[in-house]
């Protein structure tokens, strides 16, 4: 975000920055002072801080995203069982409490950095740069950022990486876009995750998520999976193949990529030098 | 509830056009929130004094300006108001749809006494 190029100006606001505008001075006579700042700024600059970072070493971060309990850890475990030999994966991991992800990534035998937010419900920029300093990232290609488990906050943070994936579980429901739409409207990629468990469930129609999905005007592809038992991870595992061979074109370009949530204006400022 | 993170990061820009402006006190506070910025105006409006206090923001108001959700399709190019979770298009109901406005979370405008205003006392 930039509050000197006009970026932050849209339909909802222009009128306000229009010669004597309604803020130029008050009725009792107080100065005005128009900001038209994002209230995240702090954190957005740190984000593209965080963004050099992983470009300088041509590492693709991946944000995860979604309620706890839908899967984030087991599809980790899964693919870094099937990919392991073919990038150097590390992982930063979210949580209130415990270093219990983080054990069963490094149980995998790859670098886990835990995040304990105390009772934070988000990962935000400032966090992310903190675990990035216990991580050499010359000696990854893929860096994951699994999120704390939450439909909600986590939508809101920039944190520096490339993708949002969100996953939505077969137990939860399958009107969950439609209820948390925030957070699917951010999804560049969303993975239905558990689809074994649709045998034995008959209140879930992958259909009608797509649809809530839609509904929110997000074309972002969305593939089934069973991390646990195997299934539908071969189309998962093309969809990273092509995200970091897409990530390293763009790089030789001088280009980066900026997750879906953020507004045009961050976007076409991703390039800009590091916030001083 | 990431209200009151969002309105401790608010202060700090708060705080620097304080100093730019070398006010003495800041009154008002406004921003402007769309529904889809993830952000509740409800719990904002409450985070906000804890998040003030003892700053030179205390006394201040905040005022919250709800934007709408606006859209232009990509099909017909119409443009139309929408809700969160329909951001489908008015006119022709296609859902592939741009969105004009309603995520915004920005800190608009402040009001502020500065001190150089402030007449000196003579004797």
């Amino acid at each position: 975000m930039c509050d000197t190029c006009g970026c932050n100006i849209t339909s909802g606001n222009r009128h306000l920055l229009q010669p004597a505008g309604k803020l130029e001075k008050t009725a009792d006579g107080k100065s005005a002072v128009t900001v038209l700042q994002s209230l995240l700024s702090e954190n957005d600059h740190q984000a593209m801080h965080n963004r050099q970072h992983f470009d300088k070493h041509g590492v693709l971060a991946i944000n995860l995203m979604s309620s706890p309990g839908s899967g984030k850890t087991a599809l980790l475990e899964a693919t870094i069982d099937a990919l392991a030999d073919r990038y150097r994966i590390a992982v930063i991991e979210g949580d209130l409490e415990t270093e219990n992800d983080a054990e069963r990534i490094r149980a995998r035998g790859v670098t886990a950095i835990q995040i304990a937010t105390g009772s934070a419900c988000h990962l935000d920029a400032h966090m992310v740069h903190d675990a990035l300093h216990q991580l050499n990232l010359a000696d990854y290609d893929l860096i994951f950022i699994e999120n704390v488990g939450n439909l909600v906050c986590p939508a809101s943070f920039d944190l520096g990486h490339h993708h949002n994936i969100t996953l939505l579980s077969v137990t939860e429901g399958d009107d969950k876009p439609a209820k948390y739409p925030v957070m699917f409207r951010a999804a560049d990629l969303m993975l239905l995750t558990k689809t074994d468990l649709l045998a034995v469930l008959d209140d879930f129609d992958p259909q009608k998520a797509e649809q809530c999905l839609r509904q929110l005007a997000n074309p972002a592809p969305m593939l089934s999976l069973s991390a646990t038992r195997q299934q539908g991870l071969e189309a998962w595992f093309d969809w990273l193949d092509d995200a970091i061979t897409s990530h390293r074109g763009r790089l030789e370009q001088g280009e980066t990529v900026v997750p879906k949530i953020q507004s045009d204006g961050a976007r076409w400022h991703a390039g800009e030098p590091a916030h001083p | 509830m990431h209200e009151l993170s969002i309105c401790q990061s608010m202060l700090s820009q708060i705080e620097a056009v304080a100093r730019d402006n070398r006010a003495s006190a800041v009154h008002r506070v406004k921003v402007q929130i769309g529904p889809l910025s993830g952000v509740e105006p409800q719990l904002l409006q409450q985070a906000f004094p804890i998040a003030v206090a003892g700053s030179i923001a205390r006394d201040a108001i905040l005022d919250i300006e709800l934007l709408p959700i606006r859209i232009e399709c990509q099909q017909c190019g119409g443009e139309s108001e929408a809700t969160a979770n329909k951001l489908i298009c008015g006119h022709c109901g296609h859902w592939q749809t741009r969105l004009l406005s309603g995520d915004e979370m920005l800190l608009a405008s402040l009001e502020l006494d500065r001190a150089t205003n402030k007449k000196t006392a003579t004797c």
